[in-house]
């Protein structure tokens, strides 16, 4: 019978039924300082062990400091998390690239960066961002600290079969400069809705998915969850396999494995999928929030919509968008560019890969932050940096008047330093426009690292189309 | 994990789509490395005013709702965050049951993990329970809701339900079929 990519990745997971539900095997799982430690203490208390140290690694990047590495942790509440990861670590032989490893970053970005993701896999994660990996065509889910614990102590998780949802894109960007992945799943989002792809795997496919560069469809698989997906993947190409080849930590048999990827890892002709969305990439234009979840954006060229047109007639929504302007301080009919923003923040796993700050950096070259800005850079781990600052990246965003730090999640949940300050209004290449996630009555606008590094020059958000 | 037992309680309604994890427990709170005590942080930025003082006008902090064992919330309830810290904090704070329209995923499995029942009803029955001031009565074992004299029921999964009945370990469960993981790891090598 004909199936979809996900319905291959699925079945060849399958260990056995328990309950009516399925045992599924997990290939690889990733684990950070934030939700591990309580998972690790049930361990302890049960005396289990962690089955297959092996396909489990650990890095610290939600809470961790984005200055200086060689200075003291000045957070004694953030100093003993981190602490506690280390001593895990240790005590149950799992690897781990702590703040002092040339390999440390945010988890969805080095785990693709070291080989750890691979095609066809299982992957999870105590955080919902894991859907990243599916760019390179797994089935990757974020989950609970319970099942952190259930996957370090069985290697499985007990699941209930996702509905599959295609998603196609069709047709060419506009400009494949300034009409970014971004701007693509924040389109879908937009149409679909922050629930509309709950209780289902999402496959993004479609020319214009083909034409994406692997950073660019992280960015997109990565937002999957914002459309409440359980997760989003790309059936994987040439693309994927030259990206991962020579990677640290891929099987040595990679070759092969390959061949066998080429053949078996798509979607069959005639596999029937349970929802089916289509958009047309042609229609794209800079996206830019304006409200407190991530469907809540518009068109560059718009203004805030009126909650009550918003809604479509739906007493709660048009309750929910009259809080979200009341919350971001913003009147209906207020141009896009109109808003002015006093912060600036480009990083997080949804866009802080290599691609992501080339483009940042290409709008920025020449020119400086507006005086009433205050705009950082995050890139998403040591590679980035590394690579980055090899290219003279770090030098064209700090003559800009860019800090330029150190590896981490940063700003986009704001647990470390890095926060707003109540009432700042920020240019975010984040995920999450949430109340309060920046930084309790900080405002966040979601855009593409390109529209963020034009906001910061600005001082206002611009139609970066017109600046290129 | 305690066995999940009949709830007889007044609903604490709060109608709003979306709600997700970042508002349930603010990241801040999300430092600590236990599981227990995070009943104060609920709702942390809607419940008190950026000074510390009480918001008076935010639904939980309304003297009537004080004893509520019964969460009734907007569609897309516990979106965003994988967060577990979300239901730790509503078990802790006193909710053992959530009815919504519909619930994010991963939120509505870290539910079962720490006894807290989540069911997902109509709109139009949701806003009925978010209106009644009468007790409602929610039995697990034969699935219905009780309230204003009506009797409804609702669906839940069979291992779902055996699982929160019976306070089970979901990892002892697991335990016991580790001849098969083994065999499956024979044959499968990524």
């Amino acid at each position: 019978m004909a199936k979809t990519l996900f319905e291959k990745i699925w079945d060849q997971h399958v260990v056995t039924e328990i309950d009516g539900r399925t045992l599924l095997y997990i290939d690889r799982h990733l684990v950070h300082e934030v939700t591990s430690p309580q998972a690790f203490d049930g361990l302890r208390i049960n005396k289990r062990m962690v089955r297959r140290k092996d396909l489990t690694f650990a890095t610290m990047d939600h809470n961790v400091p984005t200055t200086n590495r060689s200075l003291p942790i000045v957070d004694q509440i953030s100093a003993i998390q981190i602490q506690t990861l280390e001593k895990n670590c240790k005590e149950f032989g799992i690897e781990l690239f702590d703040l002092h490893s040339p390999n440390q970053g945010i988890v969805h970005v080095i785990g693709p960066e070291l080989g750890i993701t691979l095609p066809g896999a299982t992957i999870v994660c105590g955080d919902s961002h894991t859907s990243t990996h599916g760019a390179f065509g797994a089935f990757a889910l974020g989950i609970g600290t319970s099942d952190v614990e259930h996957v370090l102590a069985t290697q499985c998780l007990v699941l209930d079969k996702p509905m599959t949802f295609e998603i196609k894109v069709e047709g060419k960007r506009k400009n494949n400069h300034t009409i970014t992945a971004k701007d693509i799943i924040l389109s879908i989002i937009k149409k679909i809705g922050t629930g509309g792809g709950a209780g289902t795997v999402i496959e993004y496919r479609g020319q214009t998915i083909s034409e994406l560069s692997m950073d660019e469809r992280m960015t997109v698989c990565n937002m999957s969850i914002e459309a409440g997906a359980r997760a989003g993947l790309v059936a994987p190409d040439e693309k994927t396999f030259d990206y991962l080849r020579g990677k640290r930590y891929v099987p040595k048999n990679y070759d092969d494995l390959v061949d066998y990827w080429r053949e078996n890892l798509k979607t069959d002709q005639g596999a029937k999928f349970d929802k089916s969305f289509t958009l047309n990439a042609s229609d794209i234009a800079p996206q830019v929030s304006w409200g407190t979840n991530p469907a809540m954006t518009a068109d560059v060229t718009e203004s805030v919509p009126d909650p009550h047109e918003f809604a479509k007639g739906e007493m709660s929504q048009e309750n929910a968008a009259k809080k979200a302007l009341e919350y971001m301080d913003l009147k209906a009919g207020t141009p896009i560019t109109d808003i002015k923003i006093n912060r600036v923040f480009i990083g997080s796993c949804t866009n802080a890969r290599l691609q992501d700050l080339i483009e940042a950096a290409s709008i920025i070259k020449g020119r400086k932050v507006a005086p009433t800005v205050r705009a950082m850079v995050v890139p998403g781990s040591q590679q980035v940096k590394r690579k980055a600052e090899d290219l003279g990246l770090d030098k064209i965003f700090k003559e800009a008047n860019f800090e330029w730090r150190e590896s981490g999640c940063s700003m986009c949940l704001g647990m470390n330093p890095d926060i707003l300050a109540r009432g700042e209004r920020c240019a975010s290449t984040s995920n999450r426009n949430f109340e309060g996630r920046q930084g309790a009555g900080g405002r966040t606008h979601l855009v593409s690292p390109i529209m963020a590094a034009a906001a910061a020059i600005a001082g206002h958000f611009v139609d970066v189309r017109e600046w290129v | 994990m305690e066995k999940f037992n009949r709830v007889l309680s007044i609903g604490t309604p709060l109608d709003r789509p979306n709600i997700d994890t970042d508002q349930i427990v603010p990241k801040q709170f999300l430092k600590l490395v236990q599981r227990t005590g995070f009943g104060k942080f609920l709702f942390y930025d809607w419940r008190f005013e950026p000074d510390g003082s009480t918001n008076k006008d935010f639904v939980l902090n309304n003297p009537k709702y004080s004893s509520s064992h019964i969460l009734i919330v907007g569609e897309n309830f516990g979106c965003g965050s994988s967060r577990e810290h979300a239901a730790w904090a509503l078990k802790d704070y006193g909710f053992d049951v959530i009815i919504a329209p519909s619930f994010a995923d991963i939120f509505y499995n870290n539910c079962f993990k720490n006894g807290i029942l989540p069911i997902t009803v109509s709109k139009k029955v949701v806003d009925e329970l978010a209106q009644t001031s009468s007790a409602i009565e929610v039995d697990l074992t034969t699935q219905t809701i009780k309230y204003d004299n009506k009797t409804l029921s609702f669906s839940i999964d069979e291992g779902r339900k055996k699982t929160l009945l019976e306070g089970l370990d979901d990892i002892a469960i697991t335990l016991l079929h580790q001849d098969k993981i083994t065999a499956f790891e024979k044959t499968h090598a990524l």
